[in-house]
């Protein structure tokens, strides 16, 4: 090797642990097969409901999403809470509310829009102001605000994060006890009644709900790594990019002085 | 110094700049009367339905309005190292949160008293129940005040400050649009009862949000 050679590159971006990395390729693929066993459920094998017919089978993407919107704003605020802990202060937790808020408000969009699309045929309206849907789009700009001051990042933006999650997760209760007093009070010829409901007692039905739920729910765990890995990544290229800037100057004088 | 007179000093001096710039008053009052007309324009074909909404459309009003205020509370910080200062001076962050809020919240009630009249002397609407709209107005504005000055420290410092203030607030605050609004409908229709309890939930509003600034505002201006 000649002196004048290119350092090695230290921007190889394989930093993340083989073993962790193996094991988010193992939840992958338990993720996709679940996902595609609950798409042949829900689409296939589990029977049309008796009233609604098959926009009821919406129902298999539109609760889990529900669900997860929920859990993983609860994770978010968990995490927050664990990262502003001192003795539980590491930057893991900062990472894993952000992946946790960003999956968050994909399932919540996905909520929105899934439930908008089924109750167009089953209400005969894109919306309805019903309290839940209500609480829950004010959740969506709620999180995508935090989303936005995220993104800005620097330095003590860890804290900062957390602060707002926590912030954030404390409005929900008020958001939600508001909107609702509000449309029991203000609702005139209610949609919301027990006929509109679906009534899952077919075995075939509700199984295909949990699998839904148990596998959306692996769906939103193998996400939160992958965008946590992202964040890791993301945070060591700066260093890598700055070692990498003095290498580079250090062997371009090397050189000279050598040479000459 | 105690902590009310160390917030009794961040209010003057935010009260004492305001009234030599009157940003405020020159620039966010006529804000207000502009988005009142505008209102008017909007719904021009059903002139009739504007003393039915007008409580709502007022508060969308004062809403629009306190992000220019909470923006301009934090801008007079970011010129000469004004958070520098507030920082090294010594004050209690809950301290300066609460002078800030009250600084915010006062300005606020102007506007509101202002704008008020206005709304009621333009969309035609009969005065009643002014026993209820007040304490209502002044727990919504405190609840305005506390949530913004929140979300403002959050903001502050970053160069998207003014983009990101409106993102932040405005979802927070909906409750005291909801709350604000019914307890002004209700007042203005004569049904005392019912907008007591909306001023109860707009008055538990304020307490949350002022407890959250007085709990967060140090570390956050630590980190602005």
């Amino acid at each position: 090797m000649t002196p004048n050679t290119p350092t090695p590159n230290t921007l190889t971006p394989n930093t993340v642990k083989p073993v962790a990395r193996l094991r988010a390729s193992w939840l992958g693929a338990l993720t996709l097969l679940s996902l595609a066993t609950t798409a042949l459920f829900a689409l296939l094998i589990a029977p049309a409901d008796s009233v609604q017919g098959d926009a009821a089978r919406l129902l298999y993407l539109h609760v889990p999403a529900a669900w997860l919107a929920y859990l993983a704003f609860f994770v978010t605020a968990v995490a927050s809470a664990l990262y502003l802990w001192p003795r539980t202060r590491r930057s893991a937790w900062d990472q894993l509310a952000g992946a946790s808020a960003e999956v968050g408000v994909l399932c919540t969009g996905l909520t929105l829009f899934v439930g908008s699309v089924w109750g167009r045929p089953i209400w005969g309206t894109w919306w309805e102001w019903e309290a839940r849907l209500t609480t829950t789009a004010i959740l969506f700009f709620l999180y995508v605000g935090y989303g936005a001051l995220r993104r800005i990042g620097g330095p003590g933006s860890e804290r900062r994060n957390a602060i707002a999650a926590l912030i954030a997760f404390v409005d929900v209760p008020v958001v939600h006890f508001s909107v609702s007093w509000w449309t029991t009070l203000h609702q005139e010829g209610s949609v919301f009644n027990d006929r509109m409901e679906v009534q899952i007692d077919d075995p075939l039905m509700s199984l295909t709900l949990w699998l839904a739920v148990a596998s959306f729910t692996l769906f939103y765990a193998w996400c939160c790594v992958l965008r946590m890995r992202l964040f890791e990544l993301e945070a060591g290229r700066a260093e890598r990019d700055l070692a990498n800037a003095i290498e580079q100057r250090i062997a371009s004088r090397a050189v000279p002085m050598g040479t000459g | 110094m105690t902590f009310a007179g160390e917030a009794a000093l961040v209010a003057g001096k935010d009260l004492r700049i305001e009234a030599r710039a009157r940003v405020v008053t020159a620039q966010v009052l006529p804000f207000a009367g502009i988005v009142v007309l505008l209102f008017a324009f909007a719904l021009d074909p059903r002139r009739n339905v504007l003393p039915t909404l007008a409580p709502g459309l007022f508060w969308v009003a004062v809403l629009l309005s306190s992000l220019l205020a909470v923006s301009r509370s934090f801008a007079i910080e970011s010129e000469h190292g004004g958070r520098d200062g507030l920082r090294l001076a010594g004050l209690d962050g809950g301290a300066i949160f609460l002078g800030k809020a009250a600084a915010i919240g006062l300005q606020l009630l102007l506007l509101e008293v202002v704008l008020l009249v206005a709304v009621f002397a333009l969309y035609d609407v009969e005065v009643h129940g002014l026993v209820v709209i007040v304490p209502a107005a002044l727990v919504a504005t405190a609840g305005i005040a506390a949530a913004g000055t929140v979300y403002g420290v959050l903001a502050a410092g970053l160069r998207v400050r003014e983009t990101l203030v409106p993102v932040l607030v405005l979802p927070a605050v909906a409750p005291v649009l909801l709350g604000a609004t019914r307890a002004f409908e209700l007042a203005l229709a004569g049904e005392l009862g019912g907008a007591w309890r909306w001023t109860s939930l707009l008055a538990v509003f304020a307490a949350l949000y002022t407890m959250l600034g007085v709990l967060t505002f140090g570390p956050l201006l630590e980190e602005a």
